[in-house]
Order: C-alpha cells, then structure tokens, then sequence
C-alpha cells in the first residue's frame, strides 16, 4: 500500500462552473410595484414588459396574477436583502407575530379585493394556492442546494450528506404532493368535463412550454451540482486521510527517528504497519472492536498484537470463518496467547504463525514456531508451565491441547475445542 | 532450503523479470535472489514492463500488484494476452483479499507477501517457473475462507467445491508449514503436495463461487 501513498498527489479541483444567472431577487431600482417583474425579467433574461404584460394578463383573466404577484412579494428577497418576508418571518420563531401579521394583512388583502368584486370563483383560488405553495417549496430546495454547494463565497461547514439527502426528498416530496394537490383540487372543483378537457391541454402546453424554457438551466444546474457534490466529497476524503497519516504514521516516524534501539524502533513500526492495515483493509472502527461484542477473528488479532508489543516478535494471523466471543472463544484466546507468549520467549525466532479455523462441529488454533523446539518427552524446566496451563485450559473447556516438536524442528501447538461458530 | 525445491543444478537458471514501482524494493530482491536465479530486467511502470516482459521473454515475472498505471492486474491482461507461456508471481504488501483474487483469476500462478526471505522466495519462483502454484499462508486461509461450507446450488460441483485432501493441504499452508513439511505431515510426496495446489488454483480461476466473483466485483476490477 505505500505505493498508494507514493503516488497520490493532490489533484487540481475541476475548472469553476461558468457563472450562474443571479439569484432571483427582487428589483429595487426598476419597480412599479414591488420588483417582482423585473427580477423575473432579470434571472431568466426575458424583456421585462414581457413579464409585466403576462401578469396583467394573468389578473385580467381570473385574477390568478394578482395572487402569484403577492406570493412572489413575500417568497422572493429584495436586492438588497438576504432572506425573503415570508423566509425571514419562518427564521425567526420568536417573530410568530410577525407572521400572523402578514397573513392576516394579506388574507385582509384579498377579502378587500373579493368585496370590490375584482374576484374569481374559490375554486380556482384554492388550488392555486396550494400548488403555490408546493412550488415554493420546491424552489427553496433548490436555492438551498446552491448555497450548500457553497458558491460565490466561502463553503459553510459540509452538511452531513446522508441526513441532508433525506430532508431535501422529503421537503421535495411534500412540494410535489402539494401541487398535485393543487391540480387534484382544481380539477375536482371544475369537473365541467369540456372544461377540464380544455384545461389539462392548456396545463399541458404550458408545462411544455415551462420544460422549453427552463429545461436547459434545470440540467445545467443539475450537473454543476452533482460535480461540486463530488469534488466536496473528494476534499473531504483527502482531509480524513491526512489527518489520520498525520496521527499516526508520521507521529510513529517521529518516534523511530528519535529513538537509538533497534528493537523499538522494529516494535514501532510493526506496530504502525498493523494499525495502518487495519484502517486500509479491516472492518472501519465500530463492528470489530465494539467493546464486550467482539467475535473470536477480533480477539485473536488483538492477543497477537499484545504478543508483538510485548515481545518483539511479529505474529501472522490467518482466521478462516468466525465464532461469536463468548466465553469459550476467550479461554481459547487465553490459551492462544499463552501459546504464542511460549513461541515468542523459547523458540529463539522472530515470527509466529496463528492459524486458527473455526468448523461448524469444532474450533482448531495452531501456532507455529520455526525455532529451536524441544524433545516434549523431556520437558524442560521452563516449558512446565505451557503444558499444565494450557492443556489444563483447555481440558477445563472440553477441549484439548496438543504439542508437536522436536530439537531443531520448532513447535507446533494446537488448539481443539468442540462447538463450532454460529 | 534449495533442497526442497526443484532439482535446480541439472537446468539454467530461471529467468526473472521484476516489475514493482519502488526502486528500493527491486534492488533489494536482486540481492536476495540474484546469486539463483538469473535477473532479465526490470521495470517500475505498467507500459515499459509489458513492452520489455514481451521482448526478453521471461519464464517468471514478480509482479507488484499496486503499480502506477493501471496496477499489476494491467500487466497481467496485457502480457497474458500476447504470450500466455510467461508466468506470474503476484508480490504485495496488501492483504486484501480482492486484491489477491483478482490477480490470480486473471491467470497468476502465485501470490507471496513482501515479508517472505529470500531462500522462500527463490524456491517460489522455481515453482512457478515449473507450472506449480504458490500460495502464502494468508492466501491459503482466503480460499478455505471462499470455499467453506457448501452452499446451495452449487453451478459446477467439480469446480465449486475443494476435496477433502485439497482443504487438508491448504490448512497446512495456511498453518505456515512448506510443500515439503506438508508432504511429511500428510505421508505424501511433494509432488502430490504440488498437485493439490495446483488444482486448488484451476479452482480458484474458474469457479464462479459466489464469493470469488463478490471479491473481484466489490473491487471492479474483471
């Protein structure tokens, strides 16, 4: 794996996406009534009497432009200001008053208007109203999505991607309910069937000429953000590796550079090596080390581990199938580790082998020393203690202990325990 | 160790080719070795060491498996497919199992860990230059893992499934003993030893085993 460390080099980040037409604001230098037409007119480069004449036209017909004018009043900021009305009343609890305030102005608004009998049936308003508002959640997802992607000005701290992912669908989803709510209600209260003919195919031509209009935007924008999305996701990943090289690998370079033991120093960096492999390749922290949950692979690992710090060695680890770590698994790592601390203290060699291979009937542990061995006929006064505590172990468990060696041949100590892993 | 290897004084030495991207690591092979086997050339990136394996014809070629360019698995695709008759010996210090997989159904003979000593190595090399596999203990203990249990239904039963003397000999790999310890334990010859894993290998290349071809797809790589 150094290789992969040789060879990553920083990348350049992908070119900046061309600019973005600007937000969509509300005009405060070119207004007759409170710049709406003029910020429309502006973000999506149409000539702006072009908008004011569809709002009149809008109003005229129904009356539907006057309600789209007021709801684009309080959902759009002005220039100059960073939320909307209605964004800023939502902001700030504490201003709840605020809120009703406006409504009931606005609801004060429209009754005005219905008195003076510039009004158009109920059926149509309600409708509107909900797709309205359907829409504008969809429209805040979306503004919320450029400003996470931190554009124009410095990134805000990475939202975490998963939970975001989640409440963007759901608002997304409340959005699109909402407005087919909105349809759903409008055709249910004009069920005039000639009607309802003529205004699907009136919907119909202008969702056809809404996707003309901003189909190419909507895709651009789409793909700008799916890119910046990588690339933060690249940026992080990067932040997480150096940072954990940096904790680790460097700190242990450190320490070898300054230490004169050869046998520390080996120590150290047998130590960095499994950390590091354990990061690249192991179970990501949590499953495999949860305290009191780990399964017999785990514990094994770690009693080699304790051996290498302990002794200097270096113990090769092979598990095939895995058991839970109840408490037979940990009088057999007991056993093991008293196997490998033997191996490690007497063979005169510094590598161990472990080999442990969990069956559905049995538990088998062999470890391995190509060292000095010994005649186990004529035990040794130091080797008293393997045979009587490990054999003793494992007879306890019912289970037994077997020592193979010879002089010059090295020791082989296996590990049998019936009970397999489940 | 030679003794355990091949008969090696009746034959010219093998020809090895080293491919691996750090500079050190080659130098320090050709050290351990040099004085057996006979050095053709090396490389440190994917395409000089195909163009050079494909001149000078090697019978054996160590093969990083973490190269800039494409990795060893490029190498493997590349050579393999202009002259299948050269052998590799897969050389990592990764012990991911996709990894090591991967290089071998892409038609290595063996894969060794960069720990092992010289003597072990050299008599790899022979045994890969002669046809036969080899397998470090943490392969072995990967493909007892691959093959364990027996799950259902099996699509080749001869491909799918190891025999009870294959397992028995993997186990003794994986317990660290060498092809000739193995052959003791098990009152067989050497050569049987060598037969065994060889078909352990044919396995391991063909079988489309659930969990060989989840290893190779979890890393894309086939």
């Amino acid at each position: 794996m150094v290789s992969a460390f040789s060879t990553h080099q920083p990348t350049p980040g992908p070119p900046r996406p061309a600019s973005l037409p600007p937000r969509l604001t509300r005009s405060v230098e070119d207004r007759v009534v409170a710049g709406v037409a003029a910020g429309l007119a502006e973000r999506f480069g149409i000539d702006v009497v072009a908008v004011r004449v569809a709002f009149v036209v809008l109003a005229l017909a129904g009356g539907s432009g006057v309600v789209l004018y007021l709801l684009a009043w309080l959902m759009v900021p002005r220039r100059d200001a960073s939320a909307s009305i209605a964004a800023a009343a939502v902001r700030r609890p504490a201003d709840a008053g605020h809120l009703v305030a406006l409504g009931l102005l606005v609801a004060g608004g429209l009754l005005l208007v219905r008195e003076l009998g510039l009004w158009f049936a109920d059926a149509l308003v309600w409708p509107v109203a909900l797709a309205a508002a359907g829409l504008a959640l969809l429209w805040r997802e979306q503004q919320q999505d450029l400003a996470a992607s931190g554009r124009g000005g410095a990134p805000g701290p990475p939202r975490p991607l998963a939970l975001a992912g989640r409440q963007a669908g759901l608002r997304v989803a409340v959005g699109v309910l909402l407005v087919a709510g909105g349809i759903g209600a409008f055709l249910a209260a004009n069920l005039d069937l000639a009607a309802a003919t003529e205004v699907v195919l009136a919907a119909g031509v202008a969702a056809a000429g809404m996707a003309l209009i901003f189909g190419p935007w909507a895709m651009r924008l789409a793909r700008q953000l799916g890119e910046e999305r990588r690339e933060r996701i690249r940026t992080e990943e990067r932040a997480e590796l150096a940072a954990h090289v940096h904790d680790s690998v460097l700190q242990t370079l450190a320490l070898i550079q300054r230490t004169d033991d050869p046998a520390t120093a080996a120590r150290l960096a047998r130590r960095q090596e499994r950390e590091l492999r354990s990061w690249l390749y192991g179970e990501r922290a949590g499953a495999a080390t949860a305290g009191g949950t780990e399964r017999l692979r785990a514990l094994l690992e770690a009693a080699a581990a304790e051996v290498e710090d302990d002794y200097g060695v270096t113990v090769e680890v092979v598990v095939v199938g895995d058991r839970p770590g109840d408490e037979a698994a940990h009088a057999l790592v007991l056993a093991a580790r008293e196997a490998m601390v033997n191996a490690a203290k007497f063979s005169g060699e510094p590598s161990i082998a472990l080999f442990a291979e969990v069956e559905h009937d049995a538990v088998s542990v062999f470890v391995r020393d190509r060292g000095v061995g010994f005649d186990p006929a004529v035990v040794p006064a130091g080797r008293r203690g393997l045979a009587d505590s490990v054999e003793g172990r494992m007879a306890r468990l019912g289970g037994r202990a077997v020592v193979r060696s010879a002089p010059g041949e090295g020791t082989e100590i296996e590990l049998w325990l019936p009970g397999g892993g489940a | 160790m030679s003794a355990d290897g091949p008969a090696s004084g009746e034959r010219p030495p093998v020809r090895v080719f080293l491919v691996d991207d750090h500079d050190l690591f080659r130098s320090g092979v050709r050290t351990e070795i040099g004085h057996a086997v006979d050095v053709v050339g090396e490389a440190s990136e994917v395409d000089p060491a195909i163009e050079m394996i494909l001149e000078r014809r090697p019978d054996v070629v160590l093969l990083d498996v973490h190269l800039p360019g494409g990795g060893g698995l490029a190498v493997l695709h590349a050579v393999g497919r202009a002259d299948p008759d050269v052998r590799f010996l897969a050389l990592s210090v990764s012990d991911a199992a996709e990894d090591v997989i991967a290089l071998i159904r892409a038609g290595a003979r063996g894969y060794v860990t960069k720990s092992i000593s010289g003597p072990e190595l050299v008599d790899a090399v022979r045994r890969v230059a002669d046809g036969d596999a080899v397998f470090s203990p943490r392969l072995a203990g990967f493909v007892l893992d691959a093959f364990a249990g027996v799950p259902v239904p099996l699509a080749d039963p001869e491909l799918d499934q190891l025999t009870a003397r294959e397992r028995e000999v993997l186990r003794h790999l994986a317990r660290g003993y060498t092809y000739r310890e193995n052959g003791r334990r098990l009152e067989i010859s050497v050569k049987t030893v060598e037969t065994h894993v060889s078909a352990v290998l044919r396995k391991l290349q063909l079988s489309n085993r659930h969990e060989l071809t989840r290893w190779v797809a979890d890393r894309r790589l086939l």
